[in-house]
């Protein structure tokens, strides 16, 4: 999970944490959540509902949604 | 020849007509389909059967409103579930219920900007999500001659259609840099069960209204379909291509 943000967001091991939140990282904006959602839809071989894409505002949550998943 | 062997392509309201039409030819090509159709039943898997029987390739139909945003969602989760991806996505459902000003019921401007603005909308959202993850892909939307240039008594329809193009154009800005090119098909006056509604007079006087002096046939836009799902046109998106023999409305 975290490998898809880092590299999706392209982000720096320091930027990285539990605490990321929609919009309060360079390049979580609307696109990057499009490019994140097809990251962790091809990562974990699933395909997420609309409701959750839309849920989807932070690291934990993100983390909560794709268990769901995997169920 | 074109190929599409090995692209999956979805047509919505694909059982008859334009739709029907685009999905012969898509197949006729070499690709597999995922069939939309509004009320499934007989229709529906008929079409199916026909299809896959004469062109030897799969299709799978799935029935629904397009207007529901569970029936895009359907879609993709079957396009996504049997073959891991989506290259071809066209939003063709619509219904065309003509009123003047004064006499148009709220049910068919409700069920008119479902059908033909929100199914294109939801559609374009499904098509985007799976087309992304495989690289790229081709959207393409039916709008008309009358969302472009109006009509009399068509106010619900014309309208629906203008805004098919708004959303054509502006989905085209938003996708290309993930390589989606998204397109519009205006037909003009096409040979379809929905314009073999009209009065006789009202037929005679759109023919004489056309240059090349004949009604398009479903296989006239189904071409302008094909060359949109396929690399010929690979840098061409944002575009209203209006397939109408030189109509004037």
């Amino acid at each position: 999970m975290g490998k898809v943000f880092k590299e999706t967001l392209s982000l720096d091991p320091a930027q990285f944490g539990d605490s990321l939140v929609y919009n309060e990282v360079e390049g979580w904006d609307s696109v990057g959540h499009m490019m994140l959602v097809a990251g962790l839809e091809q990562e974990f071989d699933c395909m997420l509902e609309m409701d959750d894409i839309l849920d989807m505002s932070s690291y934990q949550k993100a983390v909560e949604i794709v268990r769901r998943y995997g169920e | 020849m074109i190929d599409l062997s090995g692209k999956v392509a979805v047509v919505t309201g694909g059982t008859r007509g334009i739709g029907r039409a685009i999905a012969e030819t898509l197949a006729g090509q070499g690709a597999t389909l995922i069939l939309n159709g509004r009320h499934g039943g007989e229709a529906l898997d008929r079409a199916v059967e026909e299809i896959a029987g004469t062109h030897s390739v799969p299709v799978v139909g799935v029935a629904g409103d397009i207007g529901l945003p569970e029936t895009s969602a359907e879609i993709a989760r079957q396009a996504f579930a049997r073959f891991k991806k989506l290259d071809v996505y066209v939003n063709n459902a619509g219904v065309l219920m003509d009123s003047l000003i004064g006499m148009i019921p709220p049910d068919s401007v409700d069920q008119t900007l479902d059908i033909n603005v929100k199914g294109v909308i939801y559609g374009t959202q499904a098509a985007a999500r799976l087309m992304q993850r495989g690289g790229g892909g081709s959207i393409i939307n039916l709008t008309s001659i009358i969302g472009r240039f109006g009509n009399e008594g068509q106010l619900v329809y014309g309208a629906s259609k203008a805004a098919v193009i708004g959303a054509t154009l502006s989905a085209a800005k938003e996708l290309a840099s993930r390589n989606i090119r998204v397109n519009a098909i205006a037909p003009g006056f096409i040979d379809t069960d929905m314009v073999r509604q009209l009065p006789d007079d009202k037929f005679q006087q759109r023919l004489a209204s056309i240059a090349m002096k004949r009604i398009g046939t479903p296989a006239d836009v189904a071409r302008a379909a094909l060359f949109f799902a396929s690399d010929l046109s690979s840098y061409v998106t944002g575009q209203v291509l209006g397939v109408d023999g030189g109509m004037l409305v």
